[in-house]
């Protein structure tokens, strides 16, 4: 039996590059594919302390929805939505992409006002979104719990269609293989530990395998954007915490929607291959140690336990953690930085991979044109100093 | 599940706190929009020893501080 071929080359770093990406998860692989394909902008090397796409993008709960409250939101997570529905085709690859709706559950009456208002919002936004009554509600997924004899009843609940979920290695692997292909150079196994500056320009980035000259250099490093902007001098709004998620063992197909509850505090989705993989908050301290409590784990179970009774005998197969970088405003953070030439996108916490191939359509624009793609003008760090919050902490349809 | 040395209640589970954040963060009123924004929302952020504050909200509801580090979590009292 022969190797299956290689997805990319595992080449040497070259002494110098146009674009330099700090990290290769979804949003570093994004954006170098949107370097190539929009900007024809190929001489790129995506520097990846680990293995590639080994961090939140291997982490996540692979959720995707744009049922975002506020306009800036719904605008920048809508764009992405529309890139996930033709991207299959776009990359040639099979990222199992499958929008099959995605409930909000609402289980008291602020939620239901915040459902309603949330629908009628993302109506107003372009973006597609429902709202559905409790007994609709058990009609679209009959394995909720939604019995008057709940301890938190379902009352209705937002469901937007077009929502869904999608394989996030086939993702990785498939923005790898064409970035590759685009003569990208993937590099795995070095870590940046400095910048080097002129006259407050990044000129190359220090490397555990040497320097690196950058005509530009943009940092995709997720939990990590706070150690690297602090090399590079300046601070940040950011605060990196645990983030844990689970799967079960494998079952017969038993949810054909994601179901998400604030109140009750969990998000169930089923795999292609059968398990039901869950998450819910993150650890309330800083970590960089990829793991977190077992109490946030037993409390997420009770809460998908709440929701769906029938899986009370299910048993876990794995819990994990990842590191996520939340801001202030549970909004990212896009754009350019105090130093020139060095470009931010971080902030996405616990909902980037959602925004993968939005983020790096936008992100590459910002490195290519030196300037903010108009949907991520609102993202600028500035905003944090202006005054013009995003706030979607409690209006995003899930508590942060 | 971490174990922290409540300075009151002495060595306790982690769920009977609530997180504070970056300790030593001073209020500072009357200033530019920068420092007000830095003073709001900038927040060291280190991979490695933290000085963070925290809350025995399910116990004495004492606030205190400790150094922690963020990899792996060990904890030792403010020096």
């Amino acid at each position: 039996m022969s190797h299956p071929e290689f997805l990319w080359r595992n080449p040497e770093p070259k002494p110098a590059y146009d674009v330099v990406i700090v990290g290769a998860g979804g949003h570093g692989l994004a954006t170098a594919y949107y370097l190539a394909k929009n900007h024809g902008i190929t001489n790129v090397a995506v520097l990846e302390k680990g293995w590639l796409a080994g961090g939140n993008m291997a982490r996540n709960t692979t959720i995707i929805r744009s049922n975002y409250l506020w306009d800036e939101s719904a605008a920048i997570y809508e764009h992405s939505l529309k890139l996930w529905e033709g991207l299959s085709d776009d990359l040639e690859y099979d990222l199992q992409f499958s929008q099959r709706g995605v409930l909000n559950l609402a289980h008291n009456l602020a939620d239901v006002r915040e459902g309603r208002r949330r629908v009628n919002a993302n109506r107003l936004n372009g973006v597609d979104a429902e709202w559905l009554e409790a007994d609709e509600v058990k009609k679209f997924c009959p394995v909720v719990n939604a019995s008057d004899s709940a301890r938190y009843p379902v009352l209705g609940a937002t469901l937007q269609r077009r929502g869904g979920i999608a394989k996030h290695d086939h993702v990785a692997w498939a923005l790898a293989r064409k970035a590759d292909a685009y003569g990208i150079d993937l590099i795995q196994n070095i870590e940046v530990t400095g910048f080097e500056m002129v006259k407050n320009r990044v000129t190359a980035v220090q490397t555990t395998r040497g320097r690196i000259s950058a005509g530009k250099v943009a940092l995709a490093a997720a939990g990590h954007t706070s150690v690297l902007a602090a090399k590079a001098g300046f601070p940040l709004p950011l605060q990196s915490h645990p983030l844990q998620a689970l799967v079960s063992e494998l079952l017969e197909p038993v949810l054909d929607c994601v179901v998400m509850s604030n109140a009750v505090h969990v998000y169930v989705s089923q795999a292609h291959k059968g398990e039901l993989v869950m998450g819910a908050g993150i650890d309330t301290y800083n970590s960089y140690g990829q793991r977190g409590a077992f109490h946030v784990i037993e409390a997420q179970m009770a809460a998908a336990l709440e929701l769906f009774p029938i899986f009370s005998r299910v048993r876990v197969l794995r819990t994990w953690g990842g590191v996520v970088d939340v801001s202030p405003d549970a909004s990212p953070i896009i754009g350019r930085t105090p130093v020139d030439g060095l470009f931010i996108n971080a902030g996405w916490g616990t909902g980037g991979f959602k925004a993968t191939p939005g983020s790096g359509w936008v992100y590459a624009h910002t490195i290519a044109h030196d300037e903010p793609h108009p949907l991520a003008v609102p993202f600028a760090l500035e905003r944090f100093t202006t005054g013009a919050l995003i706030d979607e902490h409690g209006a995003a349809a899930v508590a942060h | 599940m971490m174990l922290i040395d409540c300075p009151h209640c002495g060595p306790r589970d982690e769920n009977e706190f609530t997180y504070g954040g970056q300790a030593g963060i001073a209020y500072t009123p009357d200033v530019d929009d920068e420092a007000w924004a830095g003073y709001l929302f900038m927040r060291d952020n280190p991979k490695g020893w933290f000085h963070e504050r925290w809350f025995h909200a399910h116990g004495c509801r004492t606030w205190f501080s400790v150094h922690r580090h963020t990899v792996t979590h060990e904890m030792r009292p403010q020096p």
